[in-house]
């Protein structure tokens, strides 16, 4: 048997709340501490206990992390999804099991292992009866390491990492993974192939999710003001600044330079979020796809009325409450023109957790200096699971605060200033805020029409002009947010659009596109809307362009088509959301399915392999989907764009 | 009061202590109808601040969407003001003063604005306590719609297109009472002295203050019979005392002389006082039973009672609660603001 070094995927079926979630973040951060490139998706349901939850762990020496449909290894401790998940393993993979699930063992194609978990826990008199569950989920971190060769000392920092240095539950815990990697040595005989072998492939690296990455991007950029509502996938956003201000912020004489909010519902956040913008604090608000609905009103008042903002949307899969706890792309449209009349919204579209922090602090400085509001897509796989990253790096540029005038600098120019007078032809006017002392400072801003002094006005010549001047200030805004990222294949006519945490699944696909079947790819990752010239330089630049988004509608595929009008025909969609974040296979299959000028050879090998690839029943339905989805866009009838 | 010296050649302008002229106080002319309720509250508050010595840059004015809501174009030129969403306002101005905790708001709503649409809220508003007068102009009825009924609106109440209302009133003064507001007071537009010195003491409150002005509407809500019109209002009006708000470190001065157990004085945070003569001599307006009692009690007799209502002057307001530093929080810079490269490379180290 070959052996399987460093490149397998491991999940583990518990049930929801029995606390395996330490087990997990172990079993990653040993792997991690190893030098290993991996990653952890959490699949969990929308309930607090009970229900089955899924853990996958990524191990890959190539540094790729997104999701894949295979997995090799199984462990199973729930009997409610025990069937399911003997189901799921890869043929010639492995599967461990609690000894205490009596269920038929149907499979002769994988190596299965029964670990007796109960029985070693009863054993440690150290253990109190009601932590007995809690520690069980140790004994198969404790069997996985010996059969797979996990560094118990590596177990031992993580355990040590995870409960903060306190030596009891450090000592319970670590007592019941040796107890486990002892009886597996004494009692297993390796049946598999996979092996974890020490590399240095993660020095200098951190491990973080999004949230957290978000919510210290957001006091690194002097946040002063966070209103929000309770919302999965979004709340550990919010309580990621309530954990790290205190620390972050911390001054001699006790005081806070900050308040954080937990408003009555997401109406009242964004309310308060604007009215602390609108008196000149960097204010923030983070939610998910139904929170954004309702606070759609007051981003068309913010839009109008030129209030700084900043939106996280975590997103989760809708429409309405959808599925709460999965992933998803699907509120770029929706945000893109959040309110009703004519809005515009800028939006930013961080691609991983190390830009989740970027954009944290930019954010602010994007928002103060187009006086608007600022969204910021981020995703549930992104925000709440593991990624490792360059650790962050310091804002390279001192905070801009915008064309925001006090007592001195509104006394120079006080014969030519109107709130929304555009002195500059950049569209964006000057701005006072409450609590200035110059007795010409004030006004009354207003959601209804207005005239440059911000006076009521329902003159028709004027409300055209303002909503000339906002245009302007859109199209402004093209020189103020992150530009995207280009990957370049020398000789590449075709190239991949994507955004957000697509990318990793992106980026294997073209690795495996090349190597696998020599088709060379260009790769642009957008990061922001409005869209900058690099975009269009891109567009304009290939053939074939393959947008890929995580939703239904392919609105990533729509917004470019709708602003490269010219170019629409040749921008292919990618498009499906099932809840489960992008794999590189479905990039792959959906790109070699639609590729023109692609010798026929080729084109009957990638649809061999695509029927043939059957290998997860869970994942089936959804790959089916895809293949559907996909033929059906292999004939060019536009539906997308009109 | 100081007097402004005159200057020769010129009319001498009358000025507060804070060297201003009541003119400084006002608004853009009103677009309301003649005669409407929400102009004399207007004109009030006006007053109340100009006697107050108040600098209008230390006031913020906020309202929501309806009649009520366009009223602070008309007062306060030189005060920031936010009209923001029909019945949002309590959001926008719980955000907007952490920026500089020592700015007083001003907030004007209506019945629509507060009892229906913005009733959740109104009510978390009171509950947070923010530092500010939250003005309910209450006229029972919408009236930038052209005449519907409202959440105040009585029942029985017929209203030429609506036909007749089935259902009971919401109480505004009851339902902030039973969120924890610390200062709740009903007055009567026509009633311009009462509306002022209610003015004056809820302005030198520190946290939340209900002032629920019934407010008739000329146009769509005035008949005779209307609970909220100018007829029914000054023949059921039950003011429970006669109220004379005391600025800090001015001389009381009464204007006659009260007798034994009928007055009553109340300590505002700042110094100032309000006295109270009772006219219902059992009345404490610091306690919260008897405050709902009185309301229940007009409730069942058809009485528009007027006057404070309830008062808790101690409780800290909301922005107190979360101990900010005392230079205000929008004229903080990146110094205080962005944590040093030091303690990011601390962060870096926790995130594994």
């Amino acid at each position: 048997m070959n052996k399987v070094v460093n490149d397998f995927s491991i999940t583990v079926g518990t049930k929801n709340g029995s606390g395996s979630s330490t087990a997990n973040n172990t079993i990653l951060r040993s792997i991690f501490k190893m030098g290993i490139p991996v990653s952890g998706k959490n699949l969990f349901p929308s309930n607090i206990q009970g229900l089955p939850t899924w853990y996958t762990i990524r191990v890959n020496k190539d540094g790729f992390v997104a999701r894949r449909e295979v997995q090799e290894i199984v462990i199973a401790m729930n009997p409610d999804s025990f069937a399911r998940d003997l189901a799921s393993v890869a043929p010639g993979g492995a599967f461990f099991y609690a000894d205490d699930i009596k269920q038929p063992m149907t499979r002769t194609d994988v190596a299965a292992y029964a670990m007796p978990v109960k029985e070693l826990v009863r054993k440690d008199p150290n253990v109190p009866s009601d932590f007995r569950d809690l520690v069980g989920n140790m004994v198969y971190v404790g069997v996985l390491a010996q059969m797979i060769g996990i560094d118990l000392e590596k177990i031992q920092s993580a355990l040590h990492f995870h409960f903060k240095g306190k030596q009891k539950p450090i000592d319970m815990n670590m007592n019941a993974v040796r107890a486990g990697a002892e009886w597996a040595q004494a009692n297993l005989e390796k049946k598999d192939p996979f092996y974890l072998e020490p590399m240095n492939k993660t020095e200098g690296m951190i491990m973080t999710d999004g949230n957290t990455a978000a919510a210290l991007g957001s006091i690194y950029g002097g946040v002063q003001f966070a209103a929000w509502y309770p919302i999965t996938p979004a709340t550990s956003l919010a309580e990621g600044l309530n954990d790290y201000l205190p620390q972050l912020r911390k001054r001699e004489d006790g005081k806070h330079t900050y308040a954080v909010v937990q408003a009555e519902d997401e109406l009242a956040a964004i309310g308060m979020t604007i009215g602390a913008g609108w008196s000149g604090l960097r204010s923030m608000t983070s939610t998910s796809g139904p929170g954004l609905s309702l606070m759609t009103e007051f981003a068309g008042l913010a839009y109008y009325t030129e209030v700084p903002i900043v939106v996280w949307d975590v997103q989760r899969v809708g429409p309405s409450t959808g599925l709460p706890t999965r992933t998803s792309q699907g509120d770029l449209s929706f945000t893109a023109y959040l309110g009703h009349g004519d809005t515009e919204q800028i939006i930013l579209l961080p691609g991983d957790v190390y830009e989740c922090f970027e954009f944290g602090w930019k954010a602010f400085d994007i928002a103060e200096r187009m006086q608007s509001p600022v969204f910021v897509l981020s995703d549930l796989d992104m925000g709440m699971n593991q990624w490792m990253s360059k650790p962050f790096k310091y804002p390279d540029t001192p905070m801009d605060r915008g064309k925001i005038l006090w007592e001195e600098d509104l006394e120079k120019i006080k014969n030519n200033w109107g709130r929304y007078l555009d002195t500059d032809g950049d569209g964006i006017p000057y701005r006072t805020v409450p609590g200035n002392k110059h007795p010409l400072s004030a006004y009354l801003l207003r959601g209804t029409g207005h005239d440059e002094h911000a006076r009521y006005s329902e003159d028709a010549a004027l409300w055209a002009k303002n909503m000339d001047r906002l245009k302007t200030k859109y199209d402004t805004a093209e020189n103020f947010v992150p530009k995207p990222i280009i990957m370049k294949t020398p000789g590449a006519k075709i190239g991949i659009i994507g955004y957000g945490s697509t990318e990793s699944a992106i980026e294997e696909a073209r690795y495996q596109l090349e190597k696998e079947h020599g088709v060379k790819v260009d790769f642009m990752r957008v990061r922001a809307v409005p869209f900058t010239a690099e975009v269009d330089e891109f567009i304009r630049t290939h053939d074939q362009l393959f947008v890929v988004d995580m939703n239904r509608g392919g609105q990533m595929h729509k917004l470019l088509a709708v602003s490269h009008p010219e170019s629409a025909t040749k921008l292919i969609k990618v498009a499906f959301n099932d809840g489960l974040s992008a794999t590189a296979s479905w990039v792959r299959e959906s790109v070699l399915m639609k590729t023109n000028g692609r010798p026929s050879s080729a084109k009957k090998a990638a649809a061999k392999k695509t029927i043939a690839k059957k290998a997860a029943p869970k994942k089936a339905v959804s790959k089916k989907a895809v293949k559907e989805s996909a033929a059906k866009k292999a004939t060019p009838k536009k539906k997308g764009a009109k | 009061m100081t007097e402004a010296l005159p200057m020769a050649g010129i009319a001498p302008a009358q000025v507060n202590l804070a060297g201003l002229a009541k003119n400084d106080y006002r608004g853009a002319p009103s677009t309301l109808c003649q005669g409407c309720g929400h102009n004399s509250i207007s004109n009030q508050i006006v007053s109340a601040l100009y006697e107050m010595d108040t600098r209008p840059e230390d006031v913020v004015k906020f309202s929501g969407i309806g009649c009520s809501s366009k009223s602070p174009t008309y007062f306060l030129n030189r005060s920031f003001g936010f009209n923001g969403l029909h019945g949002r306002m309590p959001s926008v101005a719980t955000g907007a003063l952490f920026a500089n905790a020592k700015l007083k708001g001003i907030g004007i709503s209506g019945d629509g604005d507060t009892a229906s649409i913005g009733m959740g809220q109104f009510k978390h508003v009171v509950r947070r306590n923010l530092n500010m007068v939250y003005i309910v102009e209450n006229n029972g009825v919408y009236g930038l719609t052209k005449g519907q009924f409202s959440a105040t609106s009585e029942k029985g109440l017929a209203l030429k297109k609506q036909g007749t209302n089935p259902y009971m009133p919401v109480d505004i003064c009851m339902e902030a009472i039973a969120s924890n507001a610390t200062f709740v007071a009903r007055s009567f537009a026509g009633d311009p002295k009462q509306v002022k010195e209610l003015l004056k003491a809820a302005l030198a409150h520190r946290g939340i203050a209900v002032l629920d002005i019934i407010s008739p509407c000329v146009t769509f809500n005035n008949q005779s019979n209307a609970f909220h019109s100018y007829t029914w209002g000054k023949d059921h009006e039950e003011p429970l005392h006669d109220i004379t708000y005391i600025a800090p470190r001015s001389e009381i001065m009464l204007e006659e002389e009260m007798k034994e157990g009928e007055v009553r004085e109340v300590a505002l945070h700042d110094g100032s006082t309000i006295i109270l003569k009772n006219l219902d001599k059992d009345y404490n307006p610091t306690n919260r039973w008897d405050a709902l009692r009185i309301l229940e009690e007009a409730q069942k007799n058809d009485w528009l009672v007027t006057g404070l209502i309830y008062i808790e002057p101690d409780k800290p307001a909301l922005t107190d609660i979360y101990n900010l530093v005392d230079t205000p929080l929008n004229r903080l810079t990146e110094a205080d603001l962005r944590p040093d490269p030091a303690s990011l490379d601390k962060i870096n180290g926790l995130m594994f």
